[in-house]
């Protein structure tokens, strides 16, 4: 039987002890009516076997595509060593550190990367994690509500729309006023923000680099909301914090994102990293669990949880949010990557991914009829082109040839249906950037 | 032990990476005011530096493959190493989540699709419910879903509703989740025997009720005889049921939430389907409904076509929306899936049958050691409380941490509410009979040492790293991070 | 210790009357139940309150709790000192761990809180349950 230990004989003398003759009279409290028949489920399989299924069902997905999708999500590479560290089983097999004393390895890593997120940047806390960057966004808007007293957030329509999306679904029910705000040429639109914003707001919220790719200094949108009480919220991809101006430094108050691009797989939707970070006064406002540093009964450095005050198995109806389970071995997962990659690493990483972007727009603009959708603006690794023909008629051609060139907007934006979205990473050689483009000249 | 942060060596570095020395050196093209003026202050390691330093501190943590966990309410069963192997291969850990929203796409991910679809159909099967969504990230995600559902369904009726009903004895999450969805929170007492009073909850239920959320067994680890009858009185005033899937591991194979009267399910996959921990997550949270709320579930639901082939459908007016980003934490959905068939349908019953032996024995042995509030079979879990320890101050904390010197990672302490000095223990079935022994004879001493020498147990842990950390003075100056010296 | 010129409520907050205003703050009792407290969230400069009202909110270690207003009227002080020491509460919860002051709106409210020798009879019966 698998992973059950006690053999029959073991099980007899158990029951003895218990004082029962069958394991069946330790369940008399269900009622009859209640017992269900054998289930629907196939009979159990050996090791061998599930592999083998999971393989050949494996098989079944595109392995070998040539992948420029991004839209928040980017493939970049994970080193053997981060994979090595986090399969340590004392790291995953672990509970939450609730008792200290046993978990000083996972409280001393969560310490470290929250720093490292502070570090990256430019803010004065962080939590342990959030379950993903969208759900991020939410919990850093119910904390704007929260430090301010108000009802009402502004959120530009270049945060990403799946972001926006689980935004609508989750605060439909609260008497907020959301408003989205349309963009000028790819970046938030300054007068159309200006208007929205009020003694009544708590947040405006942005994304940079943005959906679209476009990178944005937003300090005077951070400006313009502090004048009238609110804060600004910044969406942010942390490999472009290997060279982009920091939300910290352009004003932002809490600062959240995706984190999957720091060590983690795209593995087909997760798990992935909520990270958020703010200025040390909101800290108490600050939902997730938090690490602290302190000293034990002789005076030896240790690391605890700390403000649990704010959560929920403490505050119950009023925890400042439900979150329990987090993310905590991607958090130790990127952790890993930072300190692999470096100070030095991770510039050079993003230089590297800026470069490629840059070749890879140069050769997609000599195919003729293909122009960058948003020409004056500035892009990191990610860029929107303009097609001749729709994108999607674009995309199956380039199926056939094991290319995943991009995402078409006209799913998320009907007005935009000829645009595709084309991200770049490190992994991308130029062998490949060069059969993309010659792929799509012969295509169009 | 020293921060990686102080380690660093300025001008180390473990990483290469490829295109160094190629297109890292043209120059960034991007004007420097949109550039960040100095570099963040990571640390500066080989990689020999970081294996060390992550090693040193992995040898001061606990986790299964360490020893008995027997966490209530937990579920700390062994991590089946197969499903790690299971969830790195490159088909599925390689995979884009935007594939299948591209024309075309879903026909390059029917492996991924296909894994969701037989979740769907095996947890279905399981809780006797309709149709699950695997996008809810964690357990208390679940809760939310839940609660959003509950609001969703209250709203297509028109119905007036305003408060959720829970257990004195529920988890944090539950009322912190049906808060956060918006509803005021009731508690419902307990009776002498511990489980929901049913004249409490008739004078509790009104047309205001939503719904009531409410795990069985219970955390005492009780299973409710009258759970149909909690049911059909709830839903006489149009009230849902919802299950807290946190305590199903003695259901498995044996009884179903669907046939209790439950209307919505949530499952911990980190907990009952075996999934890591990972020192706090990442978990998932699949959620359940009967037939007539399935139009409700969040989008997109993996659908079957006619020649077997499945898609995404993403029309679906009725739906809560988006609660994740796209299908849900798809590698623990599909590790959970890989111990699910390698269970089946008699492994399910044998989860069971050896979770409530194991707590049973448990209980029979440390029964006279310690007060035992609900002198009764129990079910994966039992509950004691140290009051009678606490007389000669050896508290329940005192007890835990006594637990810790002798290689064992305490049980949950202080939880549920309802019993003062609560200490929950959670076996699981993957433990053995040498284990339980040993852990019954570790309790057995540190009661004996309470009566005789309470000083012994109070000056525990010892043999730890670090011992009675100061967490008032956490709380009241935090130190939440290590900045580089250059930032304010 | 229950001081004898204060009167008292069920949620275990003490309200010490100076003419038209109150100073209040938790009971002995009451900081030794909450243990270390870690932080006050002190009521806002001005805010009118209702008898019963939550007021402002302390967070111990291990449980955070409300605190009302014995008597309703405006908020016009609030303990700043505790912003530093929030142990002020736990050592000296009658004296320097006072939490704020209220301009009482209707003083006859007082007269139906328990005085010293009533509180201390709740606290026997709690005791028993």
């Amino acid at each position: 039987m698998p992973f059950i230990a006690n053999t029959d004989e073991q099980r007899r003398q158990m029951l003895a002890a218990i004082g029962v003759a069958d394991v069946e009279e330790l369940f008399a409290d269900i009622p009859p009516e209640l017992r269900c028949g054998p289930l629907d489920v196939e009979p159990g399989l050996g090791e061998q076997e599930v592999r083998a299924k999971l393989a050949a069902l494996a098989e079944h997905n595109a392995t070998g595509l040539v992948g420029f999708l991004g839209g928040g999500f980017y493939d970049h590479f994970i080193p053997a060593a981060l994979d090595a560290i986090v399969s340590r089983s004392e790291f995953y097999t672990a509970y939450t550190p609730y008792q200290p004393e046993i978990s000083q390895g996972t409280l001393q890593a969560i310490y470290e990367y929250q720093s490292a997120i502070c570090r990256l940047t430019d803010m004065e806390v962080a939590n342990a994690s959030l379950y993903d960057g969208g759900t991020a966004v939410y919990e850093a808007i119910m904390m704007a509500l929260r430090i301010t007293g108000r009802s009402k957030v502004v959120v530009d329509e270049t945060v990403s729309p799946i972001y926006r999306k689980m935004v609508r679904s989750y605060t439909s029910n609260l008497g907020i006023a959301l408003v989205e705000t349309a963009p000028s040429n790819g970046l938030p639109d300054r007068s159309a923000i200006a208007e929205h914003v009020g003694d009544d707001t708590a947040a405006v919220i942005v994304q940079n680099p943005n959906f679209f790719g476009c990178i944005d200094d937003v300090t005077d949108l951070a400006e313009l909301v502090h004048e009238r009480g609110g804060l600004l919220i910044a969406s942010c991809y942390p490999i472009s914090l290997g060279l982009l101006k920091t939300p910290g430094r352009m004003g932002a108050d809490i600062v959240v994102g995706e984190g999957q691009s720091l060590g983690m797989p795209l593995s087909f939707g997760g798990p992935y990293l909520g990270f958020m970070a703010t200025r040390r006064k909101y800290v108490r406002k600050m939902p997730g669990r938090i690490a602290g540093r302190t000293v034990d009964s002789q005076g030896r450095e240790g690391f605890v949880l700390t403000l649990q005050a704010r959560e929920q198995h403490i505050r119950r109806a009023k925890a400042t949010s439900n979150i329990c389970t987090n993310q905590g071995l991607c958090a130790l997962r990127a952790l890993v990557y930072m300190s692999l990659l470096g100070k030095g690493g991770l510039v050079e990483l993003a230089r590297i991914c800026a470069a490629k972007a840059d070749y890879l727009q140069k050769r997609l603009l000599a195919v003729g009829g293909v122009t960058m959708r948003f020409p004056r603006r500035w892009y990191f690794n990610e860029f929107v082109v303009n097609l001749p023909i729709t994108a999607d008629k674009v995309i199956r051609g380039l199926f056939n040839r094991s290319l995943a060139a991009g995402f078409p907007l006209g799913r998320y934006f009907p007005e935009m249906g000829n645009c595709l979205l084309v991200a770049v990473t490190e992994k991308r050689t130029k062998e490949e950037m060069d059969f993309l483009a010659h792929t799509l000249e012969v295509i169009l | 032990m020293k921060l990686i942060f102080e380690k660093s060596v300025p001008g180390r570095r473990a990483v290469r990476n490829a295109g160094a020395g190629g297109e890292a050196d043209a120059n960034v093209p991007l004007p420097g005011s949109l550039l960040r003026s100095r570099p963040a202050e990571l640390p500066e390691l080989s990689e020999l530096d970081v294996v060390r330093h992550f090693t040193a501190l992995s040898r001061r943590n606990f986790g299964i493959d360490s020893g008995f966990y027997p966490l209530g309410s937990c579920t700390m069963k062994y991590n089946p190493k197969a499903t790690e192997a299971v969830a790195a291969c490159p088909g599925f850990a390689d995979l884009h989540p935007l594939i299948p929203q591209l024309p075309g796409g879903e026909m390059m991910v029917q492996g991924a699709l296909a894994v969701l679809k037989e979740m769907d159909r095996l947890l279905s099967e399981i809780c006797g419910m309709a149709a699950f969504t695997m996008q809810p990230l964690a357990g208390a995600h679940g809760e939310l879903t839940g609660a959003m559902i509950i609001a969703a369904y209250h709203e297509r009726r028109g119905n007036e509703k305003t408060t959720i009903l829970i257990p004195d004895s529920a988890h944090g999450t539950n009322p912190a989740s049906a808060a956060i969805a918006g509803y005021d929170v009731k508690s419902v007492a307990s009776d002498a025997d511990g489980v929901m009073d049913l004249a409490a909850l008739r004078a509790a239920t009104d047309d205001g009720v939503a719904g009531m959320m409410l795990t069985c067994p219970n955390t005492l680890g009780l299973f409710n005889s009258r759970i149909r009858q909690i049911a059909d009185l709830i839903h006489s005033v149009d009230g849902l049921m919802y299950y807290d899937g946190a305590n199903l591991n003695p259901l498995l194979g044996r009884c179903r939430p669907g046939d209790m009267g439950f209307d919505i399910v949530h499952l911990n996959l980190h907990k009952t389907f075996a999934t890591p921990h990972g020192g706090g997550g990442p978990g998932a949270g699949p959620v359940g409904v009967v037939e007539r709320l399935v139009d409700f579930l969040p989008t997109s639901i993996v659908r079957e076509r006619g020649d077997g082939s499945y898609y995404l459908d993403y029309d679906r007016p009725r739906s809560i929306g988006y609660v994740a980003p796209f299908y849900g934490n798809f590698a623990i959905v599909l590790r959970a899936y890989a111990y699910i068939l390698m269970l089946g349908r008699e492994g399910l019953l044998r989860v069971s049958d050896n979770a409530v032996l194991n707590a049973n024995y448990v209980l029979a042995k440390l029964r006279g050691h310690y007060e035992l509030p609900y002198d009764r079979i129990c079910m994966h879990e039992c509950v004691f409380s140290a009051s009678r320890q606490a007389e000669r101050s050896v508290r329940a904390l005192n007890v835990a941490k006594a637990l810790i010197d002798r290689g064992i990672h305490p049980m949950t302490v202080y939880f549920p509410l309802t019993v003062p000095e609560a200490m929950m223990i959670e076996p699981t079935e993957t433990e053995s009979m040498e284990t339980l022994d040993a852990f019954i004879a570790a309790m057995i001493e540190i009661a004996r040492q309470a009566r005789e020498a309470p000083e012994e147990v109070t000056a525990c842990p010892k043999t730890t790293p670090v011992a009675q950390l100061d967490e008032t003075l956490a709380a009241r100056k935090p130190d939440l991070a290590s900045l580089a010296e250059t930032e304010a | 210790m229950i001081p004898e010129d204060l009167r008292y409520t069920r949620e275990h907050e003490w309200i010490r009357v100076e003419g038209g205003a109150g100073v209040v703050g938790i009971t002995d009792h009451a900081q030794d139940a909450l243990g270390d407290v870690t932080f006050v969230e002190l009521p806002v400069e001005g805010a009118e309150l209702t008898k019963g009202e939550e007021a402002c909110a302390i967070e111990s270690a291990k449980a955070a709790v409300s605190i009302y207003a014995p008597a309703g009227g405006k908020v016009v002080a609030a303990n700043e000192a505790l912003e530093d020491d929030p142990g002020l509460v736990n050592t000296s919860p009658f004296g320097e761990g006072w939490i704020y002051k209220l301009e009482l709106a209707d003083p006859s409210e007082i007269a139906s809180l328990m005085d010293a020798a009533g509180y201390a009879a709740f606290l026997a019966a709690e005791e028993e349950q």
